[in-house]
């Protein structure tokens, strides 16, 4: 950790293109040869793009560029400090029946995975594994969705990824148990991560994610994540995402999904601590019937800035999206939603709904959303609209006036409040999981 | 002892002051009807005894049990036992009608030194007081009075009133908007309520009401100050000749 102050040589992005150059090739062998050349289109992508300030619109609230100053050290193929399967327990759902994988900053540690015995011809490792053993599947759809190109952060991760994720559900296979994802990150060093998840569902087939991010360490953690996401024609995703990471880590959760036809995907980010967190979700239905959920709910306290930022680009006709976002601001936390939808000229029949409702509960506290829409369709049903409020005067009188403490009414309102989202998460034990711990925060 | 005395109350929203020297005395037992003309002060009156805190109380007191009322919080007010059925009840969506009940019903059993109900102890109650006021058992399900109708919320303010059995019950124009039948429905659930160690304050702007639900004594307030009080004969006389004819003749003897 940075102790005395030091005067700034260098900029972010010339210090994660010298430590490219200086693990290419050698810790940042790729797996395969064509991860290897990809490696180096992206970084040199990453250089052309570059960091993007506070005059890019989608950066306008969250200075990213700032929070890259501090020296992280870009972790690569480092040695992991040990942890422990009992390390693990805090982060377990009580009675969440679960296809169990870890990854410790970023990397898929088999010993404390428990993945069990999974439906003919599923595949749930590690992407690095993943990369050689399943090539094939991993360089049709690897890079396909997240485009390097024009995404510096999806260009970030593929130059340095290394590990995470990879889960392939063949066609027709059903997997019920859902497949849990402890993400933990530990050591003493400020790092720079890079995971990387790919999730491929052929057609017909099903799957349900659940993932948690979680700290073991009070080092400053920067984790850069890509995830993408392939849902076959007709597949079914239900992914959860559950942030809870300590008061130094700060993340970018960049999801890419691609929905072919009559597929369904929801995903539900759930952000309860961190430092900075930002969730860019982008969703493309490219097929006709897709239907899309996005559900978010966010906590602010102390001094966490929390930044959703989503995407859902209707290219094709007669799909469905839905989008729910509420938020908390608690203390001096800030919160950003800026969700988009894009309903492209041929994507007639569109239904597109979005929704941000935020509560702000001090005077620190601030919320900026922008809900957009941009319709080049003339047959199409679509809704936008954001709140953002302090708890009503009125419900709380009301409940205080049948002999409910003001704190045990503020309570239940902001817990009415997070339930609309609470609801929609469809595995019980997280849910009960979840809503009990919110609870206990809210009657904090 | 009186279960209220308000003595010279004077009460102020902002800079208007609505309550001009208001004094009421309500017994156990007993029934009170306030009627009054649209802005008189009645549903101020209600506001200040529940602990509204949008209403300043300049001058005057209120005694509840002999207590000072106005010295309470709002939840603490309830949990004595003073109940106001509210004019337009909240919608809280995402809050269930029955936990909530039961957490209000079991934090008065509470602060009354009883035990907590058990569940199944609450439902029965429930039951049993839901069907007082005709109340669908559908609706208990649901959120509070969200996507009620205008008759189903004020048969629900009954209805947790019935289940919280308040010392002083306060019914701030529980009538407007109901039909006839429903009137007559919130009327047996009051009637049925009504003991020899519980009183009542109904504000109501129509005479209508008092037909169902007949009080021991009428006020009529005007201009924050109660300028006349009668029998329920008082009521017949107001619906006849109207508030104009009492401001004038407010020093007159009442005959019917």
């Amino acid at each position: 950790m940075t102790t005395a102050p030091t005067v700034r040589t260098s900029t972010p992005e010339e210090r994660f293109v010298a430590a490219f150059e200086l693990h290419e090739g050698h810790t940042l062998n790729g797996s395969n040869a064509r991860i290897q050349g990809l490696r180096k289109d992206a970084i040199e992508s990453f250089k052309q793009l570059g960091l993007p300030g506070r005059k890019d619109e989608a950066w306008k609230y969250t200075n990213i560029e700032k929070a890259l100053r501090h020296e992280y050290r870009v972790l690569a193929g480092a040695p992991l400090d040990e942890v422990a399967l009992e390390n693990l327990a805090p982060f377990l759902v009580p009675g969440l029946e679960a296809h169990r994988v870890v990854l410790v900053n970023g990397r898929f540690v088999a010993a404390l995975s428990h993945i069990g015995s999974l439906p003919e011809g599923v595949i749930v490792t590690g992407f690095a594994k993943a990369s050689e053993a399943h090539a094939d599947l991993v360089n049709t759809h690897f890079t396909r969705y997240a485009d390097f190109t024009t995404d510096v952060f999806a260009a970030l991760n593929t130059a340095f990824a290394q590990d995470g994720l990879f889960v392939y559900v063949p066609k027709n296979v059903i997997v019920e148990t859902p497949i849990q994802v402890i993400n933990l990150t530990t050591g003493d060093e400020d790092v720079l991560l890079n995971p990387r998840s790919l999730v491929v569902v052929e057609q017909s087939g099903s799957l349900k994610l659940v993932e948690g991010t979680h700290t073991l360490t009070e080092a400053k953690i920067f984790t850069n994540a890509v995830s993408e996401f392939f849902v076959g024609p007709n597949a079914r995703v239900d992914h959860y995402l559950v942030e809870d990471e300590g008061a130094n880590a700060s993340r970018i959760h960049n999801l890419k999904a691609h929905q072919e036809a009559d597929s369904y995907f929801s995903t539900s980010t759930i952000t309860l601590s961190g430092d900075l967190v930002r969730n860019d979700l982008h969703f493309l239905p490219d097929a006709e019937n897709c239907e899309t959920h996005l559900f978010g709910l966010f906590l602010g306290k102390g001094r966490m800035h929390i930044d959703n930022h989503t995407l859902v680009d209707h290219a094709k006709p007669n799909c469905y999206s839905n989008e729910l976002f509420k938020g908390v601001l608690d203390d001096a936390s800030t919160g950003v939603f800026n969700g988009k939808v894009f309903v492209r000229p041929d994507a007639q029949q569109t239904n597109a709904y979005q929704s941000n409702k935020t509560i702000v509960l001090t005077e620190q506290a601030q919320m900026f959303s922008k809900p957009e829409l941009e319709i080049y369709a003339d047959d199409v049903k679509c809704s936008h609209g954001a709140t953002t409020g302090q708890l009503e005067r009125e419900a709380i009188f009301y409940l205080r006036s049948r002999g409910l403490t003001e704190e045990r009414a503020r309570t239940l309102l902001l817990l009415a409040f997070a339930r609309d989202v609470l609801e929609q998460i469809k595995i019980d034990a997280l849910r009960e999981h979840l809503d009990a711990r919110i609870a206990a925060r809210f009657a904090n | 002892m009186a279960i209220l005395e308000i003595k010279n109350l004077h009460a102020k929203i902002e800079d208007n002051e609505i309550l001009k020297g208001l004094t009421l005395t309500v017994n156990p037992g007993e029934m009170h009807a306030i009627m009054g003309p649209n802005g008189s002060g009645k549903s101020t009156l209600a506001a200040v005894l529940a602990g509204r805190e949008e209403f300043e109380v300049t001058e005057g007191e209120v005694l509840y049990n002999g207590r000072d009322l106005l010295d309470m919080a709002p939840d603490e007010r309830a949990r004595e036992g003073v109940f106001l059925a509210f004019q337009y009840p909240v919608e809280l969506p995402g809050v269930s009608m029955m936990n909530f009940l039961k957490e209000a019903v079991n934090a008065t059993r509470e602060h009354r030194g009883e035990a907590p109900l058990g569940a199944m102890d609450f439902i029965k109650m429930a039951r049993e007081r839901a069907a007082l006021v005709n109340l669908d058992p559908s609706l208990k399900q649901r959120s509070v009075n969200e996507g009620f109708s205008g008759g189903e919320k004020k048969r629900n303010e009954i209805f947790q009133m019935a289940m919280l059995e308040p010392r002083l019950g306060i019914l701030d124009e529980t009538d407007s908007g109901l039909d006839i039948d429903a009137l007559r429905v919130v009327a047996d659930g009051v009637n049925h309520m009504r003991s020899d160690d519980r009183a009542f304050v109904v504000i109501t702007h129509y005479q209508r009401l008092l037909n169902y639900i007949v009080p021991d004594v009428v006020h009529v307030l005007v201009d924050g100050k109660i300028v006349k009080s009668g029998g329920k004969e008082l009521a017949l006389v107001l619906e006849e000749k109207g508030y104009d004819w009492i401001k004038e003749h407010a020093d007159e003897p009442v005959t019917v």
